[in-house]
């Protein structure tokens, strides 16, 4: 039986479905069965950031709507052979994602792999309720910016909530990953910096990425980072987010980028 | 002063710091107890609704913040009158 995990956070641009999209890649290039839902309907994006926007044919409400199997609607990835995806409906109907269908295809697909990874729409509306839902597990993507942290505050509060397990009172497992850090500019204090985040939100930290132009350049390509270009510190990050998810100790870095003279000088100067 | 304005700026992130803490620490009393407001119109509307008639979509619950200290609790049920009237005569 897989483990279902949401990424969520509550506000819009922070990273999830890059975040879902490299984690599942990671995942899955560790030998593991992975399958990403896309619960964004009406703004499906993760099917581009995989670079499989053009394999699309049936999607999410479809299969609720008994129109497609599971089997011909999940995509899977040319690279690695144990990742897959089930893409959102571009339907401006957001009422067609059920919450019966969607208990449905979730335990449908518990059956048939590791892990289920739930990308998240923004906001805290029923799109986004339904996402975290089934989950066992939330990895809450948080900037180090003010009302991204607030967000996830709120989303956590809802992770307590309004999930399955919440409901039978049991806890959900929650995780907080830290995107585009810029260690540096967190070290001049102009910045929250990881500790700060972790003591407000207070739920354990799953990993940090560096703010980097790899992901822009991932995206670009339709190809997570940790297939494009696994020795960058943004694929390391991941890597590392990914080996912890599978129970294993791995020493967390904070990812800064190699600066030269000058940069370590200015940096001194301004701490 | 611009040394003053570099010094200023560069400590920005404690206010960002300190500015989240008191604000979720009052967000947390209001929405971590799974939809206060929310529970709180259901058990009021019960209580009203074993005496008088109401109109559920005329029931208003809302928390307002006064100060830092206190938040103040409105309740606005609507109840028709000639119901009210016919209840009292019966009494």
């Amino acid at each position: 039986m897989a483990k279902v995990l949401v990424v969520t956070s509550g506000k819009g641009g922070v990273g999830k479905t890059t975040t879902t999209a490299t984690l599942g890649a990671a995942l899955a290039q560790r030998g593991q069965r992975v399958v990403l839902v896309d619960f964004d309907v009406g703004l499906r994006n993760l099917d581009l950031v995989l670079g499989a926007e053009r394999r699309v044919v049936f999607d999410f409400i479809n299969v609720i709507q008994g129109v497609a199997k599971l089997s011909q609607a999940v995509i899977r990835d040319k690279r690695v052979d144990t990742l897959a995806l089930l893409p959102a409906s571009q339907t401006r109907d957001k009422d067609a994602l059920t919450e019966e269908g969607v208990a449905r295809v979730i335990g449908d697909l518990r059956r048939m792999c590791d892990w289920v990874i739930c990308d998240s729409p923004a906001g805290i509306e029923r799109g986004a309720i339904l996402a975290m839902r089934h989950a066992d597990a939330a990895i809450i993507v948080t900037n180090p910016e003010i009302s991204s942290v607030r967000d996830s505050d709120r989303i956590i509060g809802l992770l307590d909530a309004k999930t399955v397990k919440a409901e039978k009172g049991e806890r959900i497992e929650k995780h907080l990953l830290i995107a585009r850090y810029d260690a540096a500019r967190a070290s001049r204090g102009e910045m929250l910096n990881v500790q700060d985040i972790m003591e407000i939100l207070s739920i354990p930290l799953l990993g940090i990425i560096p703010e980097s132009d790899e992901i822009l350049r991932a995206s670009n390509l339709g190809c997570p980072v940790t297939l494009s270009d696994p020795a960058s510190l943004t694929a390391r990050a991941y890597s590392d987010a990914a080996r912890r998810l599978n129970g294993e100790e791995v020493e967390m870095l904070v990812p800064s980028d190699k600066k030269g003279l000058m940069g370590k000088l200015f940096g001194r100067r301004a701490a | 002063m611009s040394l003053f304005d570099f010094v200023k700026r560069r400590g920005s992130a404690p206010v960002a710091r300190e500015r989240l803490q008191i604000l979720l620490e009052y967000e947390r009393c209001l929405t971590g107890q799974t939809d206060l407001v929310g529970v709180l119109r259901e058990e009021i509307l019960a209580v009203v609704e074993r005496h008088v008639v109401v109109d559920r979509e005329k029931v208003r619950v809302r928390v307002d913040r006064r100060g830092d200290a206190i938040s103040i609790l409105r309740v606005g049920v609507e109840i028709p009158n000639a119901r009210r009237v016919a209840s009292a005569g019966r009494s």
